[in-house]
């Protein structure tokens, strides 16, 4: 909470970036985790809402306050189109993955031919003065961001806590076991599936928004990449998807691994371009085998705590 | 826009021909899927590790891809036996989701040790006796491209009839039409799944090895074909063999006639916007029978 008083820009960077990964794995876990709906294409919200703020900010000087409705509001809509397309046409599994993701690499290459924002060579923001924060613009010191991306991550974690206890929680969790059964018991599957992608795709083009003012670029390459989608999952993954404390943990764990490792590869002078990735991968698939669930039930399988 | 009829056609064959080889690597895809029910999301990475196989052999041995195309299929069909009978197969019985996790991990392990192993520039085979075209009357067909093609239709050609005329073949197709009656008439389901997860492999080994001769090789291109890959499957059907070459052929002659007629990095666009469509119309592909 206090740690911008005595930490450095670099230790504020990897808690930011931590923050950052809890607060989309948060998101995320909404809709897979909850609700049982499996996305691989988050990086399409994620870029979308950072264009939209992004795109007002720099071509009309608007701020953020206002972009970041502009973004939630363009990913809620973008999001309903593909829930209830999909949706009703009964496409689920794997069809509907790879549907996200059809939707995340058609956004991707769209963009890299959309002129009025850069296309391919990307979107710059004025760089921010980093001496004095001017909230309205949320521009400001590397502390600015951490404040901002914390309370996002924490109202996340008290919204999705909210939601468990509540209704959508439990109808949510009723479709995830089984879709039909929770039709035949009168659950509206349809609604509560389409409400529980639009509410993870607005959570997650808020994020957008924030990663578009805190590195001031943005490339169509970069933001909408498959890989920026499989960084906000391996959190939830790791930590325990459907579980509160999960996305943050696994989030947690994933920061300092990889940067564990990159400072462990720059020590050995190892310092090889696939390294990082490497980790990444070995990890994932190290959790994937032998911890099924997560780290998080596991822990609170052990200490018998409410997972 | 003006275009004459002899160059459309030299771009509607090279397509249909590139079309072949895609949908060869497809053809795996889908057979893995269509037996094993896994999805193979490691597909395009095992594939670049197929083309780094035959760079390899190729400026260290001087064997020509049509050559290193038998031992790089070989040492594929052992990988993927392994593959499917030690990691995947706990996880047959797992969520979807937990299958697409591990076979993503391995993806995300085969590109970046390929990075690591082989850094980021790109690399290619060229060999001189492919460089002339033939000349067909005004027509002018790669000479690289029209053996790629044959060598994937024979290719794909021998795999039909493995699953059509053999003894082997007619059990893994008893395994993916119901797998509780196989095993119940006594089939070793197991070793059936990793020997499809092994002609799955040999497909896009094959592929590979031909796709070597077509575009430049770096790492960074493995997911972009493991989605073409998926891409192709669910417009032919995911799960039909005959689907997955039609989808192929299909999807190499969108991409050429994009490529002419719009942008040619817009290309991929006009792939997915194909795909949201058949997934929208005909989820099961257009080949693909009722599940």
């Amino acid at each position: 909470m206090a740690l911008p008083l005595f930490a450095n820009n670099y230790f504020l960077s990897i808690a930011t970036l931590f923050l950052f990964f809890a607060y989309t794995g948060q998101a995320w876990n909404i809709m897979m985790g909850f609700a049982g709906q499996l996305s691989l294409g988050h990086a399409l919200y994620l870029g979308v809402g950072a264009y939209s703020a992004a795109a007002l900010y720099s071509q009309y000087g608007i701020g953020p306050w206002a972009g970041v409705w502009l973004a939630i509001f363009i990913c809620i809509a973008i999001s309903a189109f593909l829930g209830a397309l999909a949706f009703r046409y009964g496409i689920s599994g794997v069809y509907f993955t790879l549907l996200t993701i059809a939707f995340a690499e058609f956004a991707r290459i769209g963009f890299d031919h959309f002129a009025w924002v850069g296309g391919s060579a990307g979107l710059f923001l004025k760089v921010a003065q980093r001496e004095q924060s001017d909230l309205l613009n949320l521009r400001g010191p590397p502390a600015l961001y951490y404040y901002t991306i914390l309370i996002l991550t924490l109202l996340a974690f008290g919204f999705s806590a909210w939601l468990l206890r509540r209704r959508p929680g439990y109808y949510w969790q009723a479709i995830r076991e089984n879709e039909d059964a929770a039709s035949a018991l009168g659950i509206n599957t349809f609604r509560w599936k389409i409400l529980a992608v639009v509410i993870s795709a607005a959570m997650t083009a808020v994020a957008g928004v924030f990663l578009a003012f805190y590195y001031n670029n943005l490339f169509p390459e970069q933001i909408f990449n498959i890989n920026r989608s499989v960084e906000i999952i391996l959190g939830p993954i790791v930590g325990g998807m459907g579980t509160l404390f999960g996305p943050i943990i696994g989030a947690a764990l994933m920061t300092l691994l990889t940067d564990g490792a990159t400072e462990l590869v720059a020590a050995l002078g190892w310092d090889i371009p696939g390294v990082k990735q490497l980790i990444y991968g070995l990890i994932l698939f190290a959790v994937v085998v032998f911890l099924p669930n997560g780290i998080w039930p596991a822990i609170a399988g052990k200490y018998k705590l409410e997972p | 826009m003006l275009i004459d009829f002899v160059s459309l056609t030299n771009v509607i064959i090279a397509g249909i021909l590139t079309g072949l080889v895609y949908g060869l690597m497809a053809l795996g895809l889908s057979v893995i899927f269509g037996v094993a029910r896994v999805v193979n999301f490691a597909h395009g990475e095992m594939m670049t590790l197929a083309m780094y196989a035959s760079v390899i052999l190729f400026s260290v041995f001087g064997l020509n891809p049509f050559v290193a195309v038998l031992p790089v299929a070989a040492i594929f069909f052992v990988l993927g036996y392994g593959l499917q009978r030690w990691i995947v197969n706990p996880f047959v019985t797992r969520p979807e989701h937990s299958q697409f996790m591990l076979l993503l991990a391995i993806a995300i392990i085969l590109t970046n040790a390929q990075l690591m192993a082989f850094g980021p520039d790109a690399r290619s085979v060229r060999l001189d006796s492919l460089l002339e075209s033939i000349e067909l009357g005004p027509l002018l067909i790669d000479r690289g491209k029209l053996y790629a093609g044959l060598v994937a239709l024979g290719t794909a050609a021998a795999v039909f009839s493995f699953f059509r005329l053999t003894r082997t073949g007619t059990a893994i197709r008893a395994c993916a039409d119901n797998w509780l009656g196989a095993k119940v008439v006594g089939l070793n389901v197991k070793q059936l799944y990793a020997i499809a997860f092994g002609l799955g492999s040999v497909c896009v080994a094959v592929a590979g090895c031909m796709m070597i001769l077509l575009v430049d090789l770096t790492p960074a291109i493995g997911p972009g074909y493991t989605l073409l890959a998926f891409v192709i499957v669910i417009v032919g059907g995911l799960g039909s063999m005959n689907g997955a070459l039609v989808g192929g052929v299909l999807i190499g002659l969108s991409e050429a006639l994009a490529g002419l007629f719009i942008l040619p990095s817009a290309k991929s666009m006009f792939s997915f916007a194909l795909l949201i469509l058949v997934l929208l119309l005909r989820p099961r592909g257009l080949l693909g029978g009722q599940r």
